[in-house]
């Protein structure tokens, strides 16, 4: 017999379905405006920015509904408290993509090669994102594990982004308000690699019980 | 967390129980730690209750049961030729899912358990009343009416004069079979903080079927399955992570 618990947990988990939704549509939004310099698809990210707000404060009081009617217990416990935290890592990407949105426009003026290592950042910081969530709804700890490996290489672009910009800046090849811009994107997309580590990390805490962030408990 | 460094209070091997061709426990091992509260879990006709019988030999009174295994108590076998049944349930009293008052004063209640096990000095045990009637929490309640019959006190307010009539008796272990599924939530709720307050003195074992209570009272928690002992272990990581899928499946109700 199905309990209706179960609904519930189904709604939110197509709650949550629709956030990821909204925020991959947002980075890709986001990657195009920085490539096209499209100010119609930066819009289209702020939109989708307000649905995944609304969603944030629905989905958290779903929660709250369930912990208070349910007291739920092992591993719906566990789902529960992952989903609390991954609806909060996907409105802060969400803000992520808003910010790199808006620096994205001006930067598609400079010419290709003073986009340094950023579309190789936007690649990795979208790929990281898209395996975290799929990792969670399949409950796929290989590929949650494969996200967190990947952190180290998105935080290598941002500083060597940094780096060549102050270069290219010195050099007097590139202007200091570009360089921000830059600078601004790269930071934002290392903020995103690191929020889909935290969903990946959610994943194993879910499937395996285990929490690794911070090194947690990697080994017990 | 689990304290592993705690004494155990009763250790039991290899227990079977056998009601004539029903083999109600199998191969039962479990350690139960002194000052600290141990719930068994499980669907109705797991064991669980049957298991708590053994622990002071409640099941001897039942025809046709036949038992195999050791449970110790401090490290003596209960089960041992000799041992005396009354002189244990002294030390391992019990509280019943339904309140059992006899059909006597509240003072009558608690003293007779003293009583009988040969106390006579009036002022001694109108100390010893009191003092049991206060570690039960029941005290404030009936102090201006102890002459009163305890059949006239509320259900919740009977099962603490049942406590209360366990602990006048000084026992070591309570075993608490269902001891709130009677009550409401404000009596359960007293029940509740009452385990938590008496662990300090006493081992309690508790059976539930109400899994938040477990979750709430108990410092490790036993899952009966069919006769087994499925699971046992912190009750923090019963409810948080358990590890096996049976556990799971009966403590989030996915059971069969």
């Amino acid at each position: 017999m199905e309990r209706h618990f179960e609904r519930d947990l189904d709604q939110l988990r197509r709650k949550l379905e629709e956030m990821v939704g909204l925020c991959t549509d947002g980075m890709n939004a986001a990657a195009q405006a920085f490539v096209e310099g499209n100010a119609q698809a930066a819009e289209r990210a702020f939109l989708n920015e307000r649905r995944i707000n609304q969603l944030e404060i629905e989905i958290d009081h779903d929660v709250v509904d369930c912990f208070a009617l349910f007291q739920p217990v092992a591993v719906d416990l566990r789902f529960l408290l992952a989903i609390l935290k991954i609806n909060n890592d996907l409105e802060r990407i969400a803000d992520h993509v808003v910010n790199i949105s808006q620096s994205a426009v001006s930067c598609a003026a400079q010419p290709p090669a003073t986009r340094l290592e950023l579309p190789r950042m936007f690649m990795l910081a979208q790929n990281m994102f898209a395996d975290a969530c799929r990792s969670f709804f399949e409950k796929d700890l290989q590929t949650a594990r494969m996200v967190l490996e990947t952190d180290d290489m998105v935080d290598g672009l941002n500083r060597s982004t940094t780096r060549e910009a102050v270069q290219m800046v010195k050099a007097g090849t590139l202007s200091l308000e570009a360089a921000l811009e830059l600078m601004r994107i790269a930071r934002n997309l290392e903020r995103i690699g690191d929020l889909s580590t935290n969903i990946a990390e959610e994943v194993i805490f879910h499937v395996q019980a285990k929490v690794i962030k911070h090194h947690g408990d990697e080994n017990k | 967390m689990t304290d592993s460094n705690k004494t155990l209070k009763l250790t039991v091997r290899d227990l079977n129980l056998h009601y004539g061709i029903k083999h109600a426990l199998q191969d039962v091992s479990i350690d139960i730690r002194e000052h600290r509260v141990t719930a068994f879990i499980g669907p109705s006709g797991c064991g669980k209750s049957t298991f708590l019988r053994t622990l002071n030999r409640m099941n001897d009174l039942i025809d046709g049961v036949k038992i195999k295994g050791s449970v110790k108590l401090d490290g003596q076998d209960i089960y041992a030729n000799g041992v005396d049944t009354v002189e244990l349930r002294k030390r391992v009293g019990m509280i019943f899912q339904k309140s059992n008052p006899f059909p006597k004063s509240i003072y009558e209640n608690v003293a007779y358990g003293p009583r009988i096990h040969g106390l006579k000095d009036k002022a001694t045990l109108d100390a010893l009343v009191e003092k049991s009637l206060r570690q039960a929490a029941i005290w404030d309640e009936v102090k201006d009416e102890l002459h009163k019959s305890a059949l006239a006190l509320s259900g919740g307010q009977q099962q603490r004069l049942c406590i209360a009539r366990a602990l006048a008796v000084d026992p070591e272990v309570l075993l608490m079979d269902e001891p709130a599924s009677a009550l409401d939530p404000l009596a359960t709720s007293k029940i509740e903080e009452l385990v938590y307050e008496l662990k300090d003195r006493y081992t309690i074992v508790i059976v539930t079927h109400n899994m938040q209570q477990a979750a709430r009272v108990s410092d490790d928690t036993a899952f009966f399955y069919m006769g087994k002992l499925i699971e046992f272990d912190a009750t923090e990581r019963i409810f948080t992570s358990p590890k096996e899928r049976q556990t799971e499946d009966y403590i989030t109700g996915r059971f069969g």
